[in-house]
């Protein structure tokens, strides 16, 4: 079998379990349904009640779900062929902690708007990854990934405490909507949300691909890149915008949903892929397949209670976290 | 092909400049090594050709065109470099590290090349590890990853290849494969520049040798010119002799122990 049908298969493959579980994360609720009742619902066909559930409440969550695993997945393939490190993700960098603050920002200045708030946390983003990668510098040492994601950590303490700052005035309502924030959810899930979000990962995407190359190269070290004709000043500093720009995204819409970005490279890379262009591919297929496992999960695990997302996908990326460090050292 | 005129550079907050007006040319069909002791500003001259450091003055000339004036790319199409140190946190099959080696000539759209892409396929016979063309990078002894690297140059196409400590971490065997295929390909007609320590093999291979002292070129010529006890003694402040290679005929140095007055422990 040639590796091209080998790979097709294999993703094909891949595609139909998202596929199946998202299904199944539409299917599963207060109402359960049938997987063709879903379909059939989906297309607007069948019981006008089962339509309405599935149309504005059950496919946009599903959908953001698919959407926010996307974009980690892919932010989290980058960070760490950029940066050469197997434990870099844009929550542990502090990246998401960043935007998380941008986010709550802007809300404290009530500007809620669908364009404002993800720029708010962009613009809160970019700040964070900026003075993790220069705390790591300063203390020389990039090389070493554990002291970049120490800096990481360190910027997301400072993150926390900037948001209980921010809302240590706050109505209770605020405060509520903030913890909302920094545990993760899909729960609130619209169309227009959907709608930015989609935009918002789309270009990070198509950008992070047009870029996979020069992160193959990047991936070799700084003198082996400049030996490439990478310039790896210029091009680290491309891909980490894009990167905090996809984590952005998904915390403004979906909060600080983390270790996707850590545990999906990683799973892609296990399945026999090396390239970035082809890595970075397939974790949007797979951070879309897994998050929207995870608020399956979350849904499933205690109900009607709902367990936050980011509370799932820390407890199975904490220990995927050890084992990497454990690899490492 | 590669020519350094008057080249200085100065580190910030550097009181010496670590290249103080070095001029070198590494012409085409010939070994050209650097040589010097630690610290003598050997790297420092490979990582101004990369461009990972600016020149305070002076100029690199690649076939008389200014480096600061040409593409990166163009520039990689047509110089290999192989750096001193690199290790990948995501290890490849050998034969996908050896293709990055035309990413200089790719555009980011491109299809990867394949395992059977000739330029790739003729990499990995020049550097005869054909054989290793499906393990893993991390599966490599230090001998087989240093001749994996030089494939990946080769793979570049160009017509110079600089390397900076190719040898470093292998046994006698190895590092003398690697000089013999280093004076191949010199004798096939690449410019070879290579920053090297080990100056008994460097005579016998090199065309022509600089010697690096304290950023300045102490001694440039050929082997037998640079080879002489005299500058050796006062560049690496130790006593030694010159004699020959039984064989060759070369240079070849020998260091003394100290058995004067001064212990050699307190050599600077």
């Amino acid at each position: 079998m040639s590796a091209a049908l080998r790979a097709s298969l294999l993703w094909s493959g891949v595609a139909l379990v998202v596929l199946i579980v998202a299904i199944a994360a539409i299917a599963y609720g207060a109402v359960p349904l049938d997987a063709r009742a879903v379909v059939h619902a989906i297309a607007g066909r069948g019981d006008p009640v089962t339509v309405a559930i599935v149309r504005t409440l059950r496919l946009p969550r599903a959908v953001l779900a698919l959407l926010v695993g996307a974009g980690l997945g892919m932010a989290g393939a980058a960070l760490q062929g950029a940066l050469r490190n197997a434990l870099a993700e844009p929550y542990l960098l502090g990246v998401s902690g960043g935007a998380a603050v941008g986010a709550v920002a802007a809300v404290a200045l009530g500007a809620t708007g669908a364009f404002v708030l993800p720029l708010a946390s962009f613009a809160g983003a970019t700040l964070a990854i900026a003075v993790a990668l220069l705390v790591a510098r300063a203390s020389g040492g990039r090389a070493d990934p554990r002291v970049l994601l120490m800096a990481g950590v360190i910027v997301g303490a400072f993150a926390n405490a900037a948001i209980m700052v921010l809302l240590s005035n706050a109505p209770p309502n605020a405060i509520r909507n903030a913890l909302w924030w920094m545990m993760g959810s899909v729960g609130d899930a619209g169309w227009l949300t959907v709608g930015w979000l989609a935009v918002y990962v789309a270009l990070g995407g198509a950008l992070l691909l047009w870029f996979a190359r020069d992160i193959d190269i990047l991936a070799l070290g700084e003198e082996s890149a400049a030996a490439l004709g990478v310039d790896a000043a210029r091009s680290s500093r491309s891909i980490f915008l894009i990167a905090a720009l996809l984590s952005a995204a998904t915390v403004a819409a979906a909060g600080l949903v983390g270790f996707v970005g850590l545990v999906v490279p990683h799973l892609v890379r296990s399945l026999g892929v090396r390239r970035h262009r082809p890595l970075i591919a397939g974790a949007a297929l797979v951070g879309a397949g897994l998050v929207v496992a995870a608020d399956l999960v979350a849904r499933l695990a205690r109900p009607p209670a709902e367990l936050p997302l980011g509370a799932v996908t820390a407890l199975l990326g904490v220990p995927f976290f050890l084992l990497q460090l454990r690899r490492l050292s | 092909m590669i020519d350094f005129d008057r080249v200085v550079i100065r580190y910030p907050k550097a009181s010496a400049a670590a290249i103080d007006t070095v001029t070198l040319a590494a012409p085409r069909g010939a070994v050209t090594a650097v040589v010097g002791p630690n610290g003598s500003g050997k790297s420092t001259l490979v990582r101004a050709l990369l461009r990972l450091l600016p020149l305070s003055s002076g100029r690199i000339a690649i076939d008389g065109a200014d480096l600061a004036q040409l593409e990166r790319r163009t520039v990689a199409q047509r110089i290999a470099v192989v750096a001193q140190r690199e290790s990948l946190v995501f290890p490849l099959p050998v034969w996908e590290y050896v293709a990055l080696g035309r990413h200089p000539h790719e555009g980011p759209w491109a299809a990867a090349p394949s395992r059977t892409d000739a330029t790739v396929a003729s990499a990995l016979d020049r550097a005869e590890i054909g054989a290793l063309a499906h393990r893993s990078t991390d599966e490599l002894s230090g001998g087989e990853w240093q001749r994996v690297r030089i494939a990946r140059a080769l793979a570049q196409g160009g017509e110079a290849l600089v390397l900076d400590e190719p040898t470093t971490f292998l046994d006698i065997a190895h590092e003398m494969a690697m000089f013999e295929l280093l004076a191949r390909l010199a004798h096939e007609g690449m410019a070879v520049l290579l920053v090297s320590h080990q100056l008994n093999l460097v005579a016998r291979f090199a065309d022509t040798m600089i010697l690096l002292h304290r950023g300045h070129v102490a001694a440039a010529g050929t082997p037998a010119d640079v080879m002489r006890a005299s500058v050796l003694e006062s560049v690496y402040e130790w006593p030694l002799v010159v004699t020959r290679d039984p064989a060759i005929g070369a240079p070849a140095l020998l260091p003394l122990r100290n058995r004067g007055p001064r212990s050699p422990f307190q050599a600077p």
